[in-house]
């Protein structure tokens, strides 16, 4: 078809017309949440939180902190030291893959050119005992700070799986709808029904087996089914969440606007319903993240999680736990880890308060 | 050569009361029921009726956002109904609809200009800076500016955006536009804007109106011609100007009769018909004739033909039907 149709329909000036269009260009309601965000000082500066909180996480490696794991067996914890900035104690030498495991434990190859940049800057230097040391006399600071590398890892990647497969679920069972919405619906719920708690330990009990047979010691790597695991669970309510807001976008003028049109349902999906369940599906994240941080710290705690060498905050949760008797407190072996975990998931919460707030569009032009 | 659009027969029945996975509807809602009518190239027909009467359900049905149960919609002569999702899509392009709610018809995160654009692309017009230009002229042609085509739905007001909606309906360039309720939604003052433009559209393109309303003045402003619905049957089908001087059926009277008139002194002597009870439902219509429990003519029926037989819509001269069994020249009583 001639592209500018049996009618002819022209404008004077097209060109001058486009390019003024650039300077009336519209706000979005991305564009108008953000700006909302960036009011709400709450939400903001616990989003700066945790911007911190994950770029430290993630250069763990660059930073001049003690070995996690350099043992001080004779010694028992000892209190946080505030008035020495630093020492020279830093004096491993890597040059091969083997040193790394003596100061960490087994790094990915960019871990070890991160810890190989600090060696560079900072030499021997490190950090003084800011934070304490625990029961075998390994700095607190260092091991809370690799700690959240797991931590922060495993909610990530369990949320993004859950993301996945709760928003294709619950948008596919809410768009096709009818009987086939109904069964995937009762899946949903007969795996509600299911105690995840127990599966997730079986599960986790089975592979930590050291069975030589099949050895799956090299074939499955604990961090990964942990992320699977988790993800699997949470991902039931998101898919109730998104199929909620299908079914109430389903109806709507818009949608039935573009299948007057002749959209594809895969169409309809991605650039008509997705994009608008978003919002609701990003204040559910904010608020899943904290959960699974929960649920590896409990499982962590119960011995499932993280194996040592490897820190979590489940195992520093641990590590506290274990210091506390009635003869002597190591008080910071509680309040440190305890503190960063609260903190971080008291910042979620607020970020995601803040996220519901303003991507609200029944509030938007509001303050 | 056969009208542009013709319904006949037109059926759509809703489930109601469905019990469980398997389970068998307990009745059904008789949304549309037998709605037949024709519509011909450039001509604007009302279809008009009280609130669940199934005007929109026949709209719907039309273009297809729903299958109908039985019956038949014809475009041009090629039968619509029995189509897959791929053959419909070349006579989509020449059946557009306008929604009622300028406020949920756009996407509110998609720019005018992807809204406008979105069309061409699902039938593969144009490239990509031919569509951005049509999506310019669109803007023009319905009285928008042009260079507001970057902005969001929620940066308009009411009547701009039932503006950006019609210029998504012309953008296929179709023959037929199917208008659900299009101004209801609006201020009385920009009602008569839209009015107006689609009038002007009209004349400019030729188009052809389905347009579904309650208020009979808007009606009486734009159609040609007019079909009175009620409880999913077409009970009156007349031109304009007969219907509005010298309605046929009861119902269309009792209708008509109900439209308030701006001037005092003839209000004072309007003579009302006020119909006794409600809308019966449309799960369990009345038998034969759908209005007989509340038609004030029903004395003048010899027998109880009127709750036994369901009267066909037949031929009361020149292109006026009726569906009722009052002799033909009953005319209003005045």
């Amino acid at each position: 078809m001639d592209p500018s149709g049996r009618w002819n329909l022209h404008v004077r000036d097209e060109e001058r017309l486009l390019a003024e269009a650039a300077e009336y260009r519209g706000e979005s309601l991305w564009q108008d949440a953000w700006r909302r965000l960036k009011r709400d000082r709450t939400a903001f500066w616990s989003m700066i939180f945790l911007a911190v909180f994950v770029a430290l996480s993630l250069f763990a490696p660059l930073l001049p902190l003690p070995s996690p794991i350099a043992l001080d067996l004779k010694a028992e914890p000892q209190p946080p030291v505030w008035t020495e900035l630093g020492n020279r104690g830093f004096d491993y030498t890597f040059e091969t893959d083997d040193d790394y495991k003596l100061a960490y434990w087994d790094l990915y190859w960019h871990d070890k050119r991160l810890v190989d940049v600090r060696k560079a800057v900072f030499g021997d230097w490190q950090t003084g005992r800011w934070f304490g040391t625990d029961s075998k006399g390994r700095d607190l600071l260092s091991r809370i700070v690799w700690g959240s590398r797991t931590s922060i890892w495993v909610a990530f990647a369990a949320t993004l799986c859950s993301l996945v497969i709760g928003v294709t679920y619950g948008a596919f069972s809410g768009l096709i709808g009818g009987r086939v919405d109904n069964l995937m619906m009762r899946i949903v719920d007969v795996l509600y029904s299911i105690p995840f708690i127990f599966v997730v330990i079986f599960i986790l009990t089975f592979l930590s087996e050291p069975r030589q047979d099949l050895e799956t010691e090299s074939l499955v790597d604990k961090g990964w089914v942990f992320f699977i695991v988790i993800g699997a669970i949470y991902w039931l309510t998101m898919a109730r969440v998104v199929r909620g807001q299908v079914l109430s976008l389903k109806n709507s003028e818009f949608i039935e606007a573009a299948r007057a049109v002749g959209a594809s349902t895969a169409r309809i999906l991605f650039v008509h319903v997705v994009p608008n369940v978003l919002s609701v599906v990003i204040v559910y994240l904010t608020l899943t993240i904290p959960a699974i941080m929960l649920f590896e710290a409990f499982l962590s705690f119960l011995g499932l999680g993280i194996e040592p060498p490897k820190v979590s905050w489940g195992l520093l949760a641990v590590d506290g736990t274990d210091a506390i008797n009635p003869i002597r407190t190591f008080w910071w072996l509680v309040v440190f880890p305890a503190g960063a975990m609260g903190s971080t998931l008291l910042a979620l919460n607020f970020l995601g308060d803040g996220l519901r707030d303003a991507l609200d569009p029944k509030l938007r032009g509001k303050h | 050569m056969s009208a542009l659009l013709e319904v006949e027969d037109l059926h759509k029945h809703f489930p109601v009361g469905k019990r469980g996975l398997f389970g068998r509807p307990a009745s059904w809602l008789r949304a549309v029921d037998g709605v037949s009518f024709t519509l011909e190239r450039g001509e604007s027909l009302g279809l008009v009726g009280e609130s669940g009467c199934g005007k929109s359900t026949t709209a719907r049905t039309v273009i297809g956002l729903q299958r109908a149960t039985s019956g038949s919609v014809r475009l041009d002569g090629a039968e619509l109904t029995h189509m897959t999702r791929a053959e419909l899509q070349a006579y989509r392009q020449r059946m557009q609809m306008i929604f009622q709610d300028p406020y949920a018809s756009l996407d509110p995160r998609q720019t005018v200009g992807s809204i406008l654009t979105e069309p061409l692309i699902i039938h593969g017009i144009g490239r990509s800076r031919e569509r951005k230009l049509r999506a310019l002229a669109l803007l023009d042609a319905v009285g928008l500016n042009p260079r507001h085509v970057n902005r969001y739905p929620h940066e308009f007001s009411g009547g701009q955006r039932q503006r950006i909606g019609i210029a998504r309906a012309l953008a296929l360039e179709p023959d037929l536009i199917l208008c659900d309720e299009p101004v209801s939604a609006l201020d009385v003052s920009i009602q008569a804007q839209i009015v107006n433009l689609l009038k002007e559209l009209q004349e400019r393109f030729g188009l052809a109106y389905l347009f579904i309303a309650h208020d009979l003045a808007v009606v009486r402003q734009l159609c040609h011609r007019v079909a009175v619905m009620y409880l999913g049957r077409v009970v009156e089908t007349a031109p304009r100007d007969d219907l509005y001087r010298d309605p046929k059926h009861p119902y269309t009277r009792a209708l008509l009769s109900a439209v308030p008139v701006p001037d005092p002194r003839v209000e004072e002597t309007r003579e009302r018909i006020v119909l006794e009870g409600d809308v019966p439902n449309p799960s369990d219509p009345p038998t034969g004739c759908s209005f007989h429990p509340r038609c004030p003519e029903r004395g003048n029926v010899p027998g109880d033909r009127c709750a036994v037989e369901i009267p066909a819509l037949e031929e009361l001269g020149a292109r006026r039907l009726r569906a009722c069994h009052l002799e033909a020249d009953d005319g209003p009583r005045s």
